[in-house]
């Protein structure tokens, strides 16, 4: 039998800082002079030569870090977007995922949404109707299904959106992060339910996701991209042990600083010192520790009444420590230009070992810039309690202070 | 026998009405959203889709006939603008919402695979739909003024003549508006020309005056490149004298700038089609 997913040698070339993706007629004009050298300057690669090919019933991961070509192979995979070289073949039927809920419309009914939802997605009309119970049961809001879906609470649409997505059945699965949002007991339902789908009989799936215990958990091998080149195709385990050695130790960042980051407002730098105001790139679990943030806003206006977080997360991309500006009740003003930013931890609770950290700014809504593993931290043996023990980091990886008594 | 999809840097310049087949059912379901969408709130609902032209003709009538007094020869007035009416607001609102609508489903281009094409043409079914609602209206006037006695309604072959002036109106919308949801797509220039080269077009279709009434031949040879000219003549020459000339109206360039029209729209719609989740 043919291969199910034959990659041949693809490549993708993108134009770098997208700052405008469509033009007016006058932007064109205007530019007429510097055409030439703009297109030789902004041309990146951001696939290139990639190769595999995966047999019916087979099942993998593309780990990789941000911006190494993940969502890119799998919108060529999708043929959202084609490649600039090389080939793809796709036997059998595709169903992709990049996101779920697309083409919702607030005025429609949860019903009429799951039927153009379904529609979009792939599925035929009559497959909709043989589902459409199960669909409605799964999502456990039978009650609302004729309510327009503007009525819907947000965590509603999202489980209506998920359950139309759990229930799409062909013979080649293409996942996106999708299941990195919504509360996580009914994602774990669907993680479940995908499971089930992708174990049965000849499905093949290619999933992309940050969180590599999803990952583990969906698949049995895995692709390793790194600035859009293929590292490696083994067993997922391998793959996830290559990621940790290869990418995360090579580039013992403490912040990455070379990442395109949003336009408006950016983290600048991000470091950590020590009692004594030093740089450090490791910390011992105990000792205080500093994260100096500097902020540009490029904005030329004042943000009042934003918000910063610090999230501080494991290698499986479990999140551990939240640390956010706000629950002091900090009124953070940033002014246009660069804003230095600290936040103390008095005893640093993270036990020995690697983590990465997220750094995001928000103002009640609105993400002004979220950057995913801006960089690295790791912790030392320490002195969190005075004996000097720490308990086997099998068991555990926040510490918390505590006391024990004989009474 | 599973199907094989193959994945290559170009996509030819085939039309893949194939695959287009396949797809039908997502065709009909984003017709079918537009039209549940469009109604959702509004209080009067389908009215809407007759008032408008019902309107439209209404003006012309007390302007051009009871006001300037104009002919409009054995057809009563009523009559003879409603059907260059429908026909234009055929086009008109294809053309509209077929160039607009690929960057109104911006959202879902970016995100998942089908062929492109759905987007327009569904722009085509949305239109074709309010063409056939308010296309009874017009049959309940045509038979309302045949019971008055003195004029002769031919139902089929009105029928037929209008089923000519359709594909007529649609071929044309199809490659005027696929060739402007492409440029759409990468320069919004074309949300501001837009109206100003719908409202040009209206003074070039016989929709308030008959072809025949032009004098100079340089405006009578514009008016000849207008496929709409066609499909409006075909109407009004059964409404006439009751004879159904569906040739007989025609000239030979017709066909001939239809075929340029499609050609044209298909290929610039093509050719950009695979970028459009790029640059969206």
């Amino acid at each position: 039998m043919k291969p199910a997913i034959e990659v041949k040698g693809v490549w993708k070339e993108y134009r770098k800082g997208i700052d405008k993706r469509y033009k007016s007629l006058r932007d064109v004009l205007t530019t007429i002079p510097s055409w030439r050298k703009r297109q030789q300057a902004e041309l990146f690669w951001a696939l290139q030569d990639i190769d595999f090919t995966l047999n019916a019933g087979d099942s993998i991961g593309i780990i990789g870090r941000n911006g190494a070509g993940k969502s890119t192979l799998l919108k060529i995979l999708s043929r959202i977007t084609p490649p600039t070289k090389g080939e793809v073949i796709l036997r059998g039927r595709v169903a992709s995922l990049l996101e779920v809920g697309t083409g919702f419309h607030p005025e429609l009914t949860g019903k009429e949404n799951i039927y153009f939802n379904g529609s979009i997605l792939g599925m035929h009309r009559a497959e909709i109707k043989r589902k459409f119970d199960e669909i409605v049961e799964f999502s456990g809001v039978e009650a609302f299904i004729d309510t327009p879906l503007k009525h819907y609470s947000s965590g509603m649409q999202m489980r209506l959106a998920f359950s139309v997505a759990a229930h799409l059945d062909a013979e080649i699965l293409l996942i996106d992060e999708v299941l990195a949002v919504g509360d996580m007991a009914f994602q774990q339902k669907c993680i479940g339910k995908m499971d089930e789908v992708s174990k049965g009989e000849g499905k093949t799936v290619v999933f992309v996701s940050h969180n590599l215990s999803q990952i583990k958990q969906l698949t049995s091998g895995g692709i390793l991209l790194d600035y859009g080149k293929q590292l490696a195709q083994d067993a997922t385990d391998n793959i996830i042990s290559l990621y940790h050695k290869n990418i995360l130790k090579n580039h013992l960042y403490t912040f990455d600083k070379e990442r395109v980051q949003a336009e408006d407002v950016l983290f600048s730098n991000c470091s950590f010192r020590n009692i004594e105001g030093q740089e450090i790139t490791q910390v011992e679990c105990g000792n205080p520790l500093c994260v100096l943030l500097e902020i540009e806003n490029r904005t030329k206006a004042l943000i009042k009444d934003a918000l910063v977080g610090i999230v501080f997360k494991n290698l499986q991309g479990g999140s551990m420590i939240a640390l956010s500006s706000n629950v002091h009740g900090l009124q953070l003003d940033l002014q246009a230009g660069t804003n230095t930013i600290s936040c103390q931890i008095d005893k640093f609770p993270l036990s020995p070992g690697t983590y990465s950290y997220n750094l995001i700014i928000t103002r009640g809504n609105h993400i002004y810039n979220w950057m995913k593993e801006a960089g690295i931290i790791q912790t030392h043996h320490g002195f969190f309690f005075e004996s000097g023990e720490i308990p086997s980091p099998k068991l555990q990886t926040v510490l918390v202070a505590h006391n024990w008594k004989k009474l | 026998m599973t199907t094989e999809i193959i994945i290559r840097p170009k996509s030819g310049l085939s039309s893949k009405w194939k695959e287009l087949w396949q797809y039908r059912e997502l065709l009909y379901f984003f017709t079918w959203k537009e039209i549940k969408v469009r109604y959702k709130q509004a209080l009067l609902g389908v009215v809407w889709t007759l008032l408008q032209p019902l309107m439209m003709m209404m003006i012309l009538v007390l302007v051009l006939s009871k006001g300037l007094g104009l002919d409009t020869g054995q057809i009563p007035a009523p009559i003879y603008y409603l059907c260059g009416l429908l026909i234009w607001n055929l086009f008109s609102q294809s053309v509209n919402s077929a160039a607009n609508a690929m960057v109104s489903n911006a959202q879902i281009l970016r995100k998942i695979y089908f062929p492109r094409l759905i987007i327009p043409i569904s722009s085509m079914m949305i239109a074709s739909f309010d063409f056939l609602i308010s296309l009874s209206v017009f049959f309940i006037i045509g038979f309302w003024y045949q019971s008055q006695g003195g004029f002769h309604f031919p139902f089929f072959s009105i029928l037929v003549a209008f089923m000519v002036a359709w594909v007529i109106t649609i071929v044309t919308s199809f490659g005027i508006g696929t060739f402007l949801s492409a440029i759409n797509v990468k320069y919004r220039d074309v949300r501001y020309a837009l109206p100003f080269l719908i409202q040009a077009l209206f003074f070039i279709t016989p929709v308030m005056f008959d072809s025949k009434q032009f004098s100079q031949p340089i405006l009578q040879f514009v008016l000849q490149l207008n496929p709409l000219n066609y499909a409006i003549q075909t109407i009004r020459s059964v409404l006439t004298d009751g004879q159904l000339e569906v040739i007989g109206n025609m000239s030979w360039h017709l066909p001939l700038i239809l075929v340029i029209l499609y050609i044209l729209g298909m290929y610039v719609f093509r050719r950009t089609e695979a970028y459009f989740a790029d640059i969206v």
